[in-house]
């Protein structure tokens, strides 16, 4: 039988690291984190070189993750690319959705209805709070407070209910359609949300009591990972990573997008820019998300849930096409050569729960851009960490990944 | 809110032109004064923020093949910037980089660079991101097949023990979406089947 020897790389630190020792006292050593590590919350992997205990330069090494989405996109419908997007930020899946149709749709100078506005603003929130509460709770989790995640995951598995009846998937939703959503809102649903709505704060109210005032968590992650205002705007952080270094820059209030101009709420803003301002920001917008759904879910306005005038864009009801010869053509004409779009091009972005989400269309015409490109939040977030990590314990490394929130769905594309 | 600060800029930077757009403002500039033209931006209309970089590929015959696209942002303002700037036609193509300027960029541009081969001039460390060290090719040009192209894994030991190389991808008669074309043999090419006919049945597989 043939011997197999295998380098098993924390086996050999110890044989390594003596070729970089120089000095009787200290100890330097090259260590890979990941791309399979609990820590890195994906593929990240993360190239260390150590001095004792502390960090000294770290370069991420990305990429293992790619799909090429980017590629797909100009070999496809605008339509058939909407699964794709769920993928990108898969926490929060119709936030992409939500970003990309409103992408297309300014491309096409369209304009969707208003209860199809508030349905995106309800389905955007929810899937903030889903991804606010899987990013405190594993935060926490990676600071040692299992338990936090149990409360946080509890109530995330509500949300996917909620998204269950509405979408039909829990995880993928692909719901938008260009020019509207795949289906209108269920009976009853709207309560629903709200009854969620109204049991969700002293949930918050619980992780706030175990976390914010919690000795060990906050020695764990105050005055770890700084990032200044200057630091943020030179290396493009969106979303709640911007709003911790002191920036007052959010998307919705800023650029309102979907008819958020008409709801009241307020945007945290920290001032430091450490791990731990970055956890309250989080707490600080699931709260004010709930203040939206409540505004949102009041007044849903009634009327079509789509745009019907855009002939060339979004597909008739499958009743009338069952019935009616022109629908019929319109049906098939959209299945089979796309959404009808004008040349141009494009740049959209929404603030989406990790940040914002940007995608840029050229378009020649027809049904299929000629150039999609998607420019992730977490890729420019993670952009940052060579800068912030060293100095550092290699100890405080998960805390300041769990602090940016990343996920390399979207960041590897 | 579109912008309108062209007629501004045009008596600093002659050379500019507007770039037909359906959002924000755009211009095309000229790779000789990128640099000069950014900082401009930024520290006049404060455009601070670099949010995307991306490149283009017009086709295979078109000269420039290649044009990078810079989306800015102005915190303080909350309007976007397209600036639009023509890669040289040589074999790779170049750019002036703007890391001095923008940390961010470092990582878009190397993204650039990984899947349009558009060398960055200037960048502290122009290699491949996404895809591995030593990939021979790059994804998102236009005379890339969507299938891939087959070619080795990294990493030798590992290749050596699976025999795992990288394969095109099974299309099944692709592309994903039916052509604007006038026959149907064109328009839905995966439903054109030519192995069969009345005169010859279908073959049982």
């Amino acid at each position: 039988m043939q011997k197999q020897e295998k380098e098993i790389s924390i086996a050999d630190i110890p044989s390594k690291s003596s070729q970089y020792e120089h000095d009787e006292c200290s100890e330097s050593m090259t260590l890979n984190m990941g791309p399979s590590h609990p820590a890195t919350h994906g593929v990240l992997r993360l190239k260390l070189d150590l001095e004792g205990d502390i960090v000294t330069s770290c370069e991420p090494v990305i990429g293992y993750l790619h799909r090429g989405d980017e590629k797909i996109a100009e070999n496809m419908t605008y339509n058939q690319f909407v699964p794709y997007t769920d993928r990108l930020d898969y926490i929060a899946p119709l936030s992409n959705n939500v970003a990309y149709a409103i992408t297309v749709e300014k491309l096409a100078n369209l304009e969707v209805p208003p209860r199809c506005q508030a349905i995106r603003v309800i389905v955007c929130e929810l899937a903030r709070i889903s991804s606010h509460l899987l990013g405190i709770g594993v935060y926490g989790m990676d600071a040692g407070a299992v338990t936090i995640f149990l409360y946080t995951f509890t109530q995330r598995e509500k949300l996917y209910t909620l998204f269950e009846e509405l979408t039909g998937a829990r995880f993928t939703t692909s719901y938008t359609r260009i020019g509207g959503v795949a289906r209108d809102i269920p009976e009853g649903w709207l309560r629903r949300v709200g009854d969620f709505l109204d049991q969700l704060p002293p949930i918050i109210d619980e992780v706030d009591t175990l976390l914010t005032r919690n000795k060990i968590f906050i020695e764990r992650t105050q005055n770890i990972g700084i990032i200044s205002k200057e630091d943020a705007i030179a290396y493009g952080l969106t979303g709640p990573n911007l709003r911790a270094s002191g920036i007052d820059l959010d998307l919705r209030k800023n650029a309102p997008y979907s008819g958020y101009e008409n709801y009241e709420f307020d945007v945290p803003i920290a001032t430091l820019g450490d791990a731990y301002d970055r956890y309250l920001i989080r707490m600080e917008e699931m709260r004010q998300s709930i203040r939206i759904l409540k505004q949102a879910i009041a007044k849903v306005p009634s009327g079509p849930w789509y745009a019907e005038n855009a002939k060339k864009i979004f597909a008739p009801p499958k009743a009338k096409v069952m019935r009616k010869m022109e629908e019929l053509i319109q049906n098939f004409m959209i299945v089979t050569e796309g959404p009808q779009m004008p040349p141009g091009e494009v740049y959209f972005e929404a603030e989406n729960p990790k940040g914002a989400l940007g995608f840029y269309i050229l378009s020649k015409g027809g049904g299929v851009p000629y150039r999609l490109k998607i420019r992730g939040p977490s890729f420019c977030n993670l952009s940052i960490l060579p800068k912030i990590v060293p100095g550092h314990m290699m100890s405080d490394i998960p805390i300041i990944l769990g602090s940016l929130d990343f996920v390399m769905g979207e960041c590897d594309r | 809110m579109k912008t309108s600060h062209f007629q501004t800029l045009k008596q600093q930077f002659n050379s500019i032109t507007s770039r037909p757009s359906t959002d924000w403002e755009a211009v095309n500039v000229p790779s000789e004064y990128l640099v000069e033209f950014c900082m401009h931006l930024r520290s006049n209309f404060a455009f601070d923020m670099l949010v995307d970089l991306t490149a283009i590929d017009l086709g295979i015959n078109e000269s420039p093949r290649f044009v990078t696209i810079y989306h800015f942002f102005s915190s303080i303002n909350h309007n976007y910037f397209r600036v639009a700037c023509e890669c040289t036609d040589t074999e790779p193509p170049t750019m002036i980089s703007l890391t001095n300027i923008w940390p961010a960029a470092n990582w878009h541009e190397r993204e650039a660079y990984d899947m349009f081969g558009i060398k960055f001039q200037g960048h502290p460390d122009l290699s491949r991101i996404l895809m591995w060290q030593g990939y021979p090719y790059y994804p998102l040009r236009k005379d890339f097949p969507l299938a891939g192209i087959e070619t080795d894994l990294p990493g030798k030991d590992v290749v050596e023990e699976t025999k795992a190389k990288v394969i095109p991808a099974p299309l099944d008669g692709g592309p994903f979406h039916g052509v604007q074309a006038s026959t149907v043999k064109k328009r839905e090419p995966k439903g054109y089947d030519e192995s069969w006919s009345e005169q010859h049945p279908k073959p049982l597989s």
